[in-house]
């Protein structure tokens, strides 16, 4: 059971973005993705969750092969991303926010709206239940019924893994997490994504943030320019010294 | 005078079942529909033609909604692939395109010399008053049933996720929800309601012409949700009979002073009082009368 993603490249104009991109990790597991800024990780994050179209390549989870599938079908196939700039309901509540992530609800038609009242109270209530423990899990209690567009960076960036995990994922694709949160939050962050692997749910995450990151993941993939340079633990891939030169050369370590 | 107090209510009433359906459309899932108009020509003259061949008008209305909201699937499907100011400008092309074709199309429609005569609602009740009233009342009670059912809509989870799909399409779809789906019933809810809105004009007024279906209706409704406030069903209704007393009030400025203006001027300065109105709205009181959905 893994994500396989497999010489994708994605150009913009005379601009290539990516540049036969592979990589493999278990579905369950736990795989950082470094480099410097423009190295391709956001873009390469779009194509894999289906928000652009590769230009070859190919994207595997679990055997099933994505590439013709749209984002939202990407995502009931299991695997859900977030956003480097969080992209919140900004006009729901945080309670409102998860709730709106789950998935199957009878409730999210017309029909069944007016024809299955019953179905939809007592599935609405289970789903309520759900995302209070989301919410206990997250520590979001506080913010619970405040409108998500009122909350902090760091706060915001709780709503999106916990609306990610609403949609009950096996792999979920967190797009710079610790960026612009305060340290408090970072800890707490890394502590909960721990506790969530454990429970089996597997995650991808970008970050510039080598020291946390380095410690979250037991394996790195570095890019540079589209391309990956190195893969491996985090100590082996730091000791490298292409790496060194094409990221911590330019940033002190 | 009791007369024209029950003529203006049930104008009044048209546009709210307008605003009901604008509202459903742009207040709660942030479809920008600049052809409004269009699914209301199109609930009116179906209406009239449908009755006009012996359907009973409670079938000729349900033919109304049903027909307006299938013409919102074809706007649809275009639309959605397109984002906020084209599909603005599709819908307002539609609802031109619906008017023209509604003029040239003269075996079905008579063309600019419009229908007349078409079935009064009531009409057992005699011409005048209780006609009247009884249309007000029917208007009345379809008015209340469709802002109960979208109060229903709006706290329930198909409200959740089309209120998402205003704030984020996209991470909507990073979540599994596919927004097309959700976006194409709201279209058809909303032409369904502006459908409802044609058939009770067409019956009341009894005479159809394409001019009577220019966007500035459409104008007249976005400005009643505007004034009233964008997302919430009670400013709906407040907008629609706020507009109403705009549009109907400007008459009166003339009688009170009938040397000072022409009447012909008197219909520029009516649209020109409208336009101040939704000016200072926009200025001093943007989120309207009873407030919208940003503070809540």
């Amino acid at each position: 059971m893994s994500l396989s993603v497999r010489g994708i490249d994605k150009s913009f104009g005379g601009f290539r973005a990516l540049d036969g991109v592979s990589f493999e990790m278990p579905t369950d597991g736990l795989l950082g993705i470094i480099g410097p800024n423009g190295a391709g990780k956001s873009t390469l994050f779009s194509v894999v969750s289906g928000f652009i179209a590769a230009d070859a390549g190919s994207v595997t989870l679990d055997g099933r092969a994505l590439d013709r599938l749209g984002a939202a079908s990407r995502a009931r196939a299991g695997m859900v991303r977030t956003f480097q700039v969080p992209r919140e309901f900004h006009h729901l509540t945080v309670r409102e926010n998860l709730m709106a992530a789950a998935p199957g609800q009878s409730g999210e038609s017309l029909f069944g709206l007016f024809l299955r009242p019953g179905r939809v109270r007592s599935e609405e209530a289970a789903i309520r239940v759900e995302a209070e423990a989301t919410i206990a899990l997250l520590r979001l209690a506080p913010v619970a019924d405040t409108p998500a567009g009122r909350l902090s960076g760091g706060q915001k960036k709780l709503v999106e893994l916990g609306r990610a995990l609403m949609a009950r994922p096996r792999l979920i694709l967190l797009d710079e997490p610790f960026a612009g949160v305060n340290p408090v939050l970072v800890e707490q962050i890394m502590e909960r994504i721990g506790v969530l692997n454990a429970r089996g749910i597997g995650f991808l995450v970008i970050e510039h943030d080598l020291g946390a990151l380095s410690r979250l993941v037991p394996r790195l993939v570095v890019m540079d320019r589209g391309r990956v340079l190195a893969a491996g633990a985090p100590q082996e891939v730091l000791a490298d010294a292409a790496v060194r030169e094409a990221y911590l050369g330019s940033m002190p370590a | 005078m009791e007369a024209y107090f029950v003529a203006i209510a049930i104008i009044g009433a048209i546009y709210v079942l307008l605003a009901l359906g604008l509202t459903v459309q742009y207040g709660l899932t942030g479809l920008v529909n600049f052809g409004h108009v269009g699914f209301f020509a199109i609930g009116a003259y179906a209406s009239a033609l449908i009755s006009m061949q012996g359907v009973p008008l409670v079938l000729s209305f349900a033919c109304a909604a049903a027909i307006a909201a299938l013409a919102a699937w074809p706007i649809g499907l275009v639309a959605l692939r397109l984002r906020d100011d084209y599909f603005a400008v599709v819908t307002l092309g539609f609802s031109e395109t619906v008017r023209l074709t509604i003029t040239s199309e003269k075996w079905l429609t008579n063309g600019v010399q419009g229908i007349p005569g078409v079935p009064r609602a009531f009409a057992g009740l005699g011409v005048g008053m209780p006609g009247a009233l009884a249309t007000l009342g029917a208007i009345a009670l379809v008015c209340a049933l469709a802002a109960l059912m979208l109060r229903r809509i709006a706290a329930s989870p198909f409200g959740r996720v089309i209120e998402a799909i205003r704030d984020n399409e996209d991470a909507l779809r990073a979540l599994g929800k596919d927004p097309a789906r959700f976006k194409i019933q709201v279209l058809a809810l909303g032409a369904a309601l502006a459908g409802v809105a044609g058939a009770f004009y067409a019956h009341y007024i009894t005479y159809l012409s394409p001019d009577q279906f220019i966007p500035l209706v459409t104008f007249y409704v976005w400005m009643a949700m505007i004034m009233g406030g964008v997302g919430r069903v009670s400013g709906a209704v407040v907008g629609a009979l706020l507009l109403m007393l705009f549009l109907e009030g400007t008459r009166f400025l003339r009688d009170l002073a009938p040397d000072l203006i022409s009447a012909v001027d008197m219909a520029s300065v009516r649209l020109g009082a409208v336009g101040l109105a939704l000016i200072l709205f926009t200025l001093f009181r943007p989120q309207g009368l009873v407030g919208d959905y940003t503070r809540r």
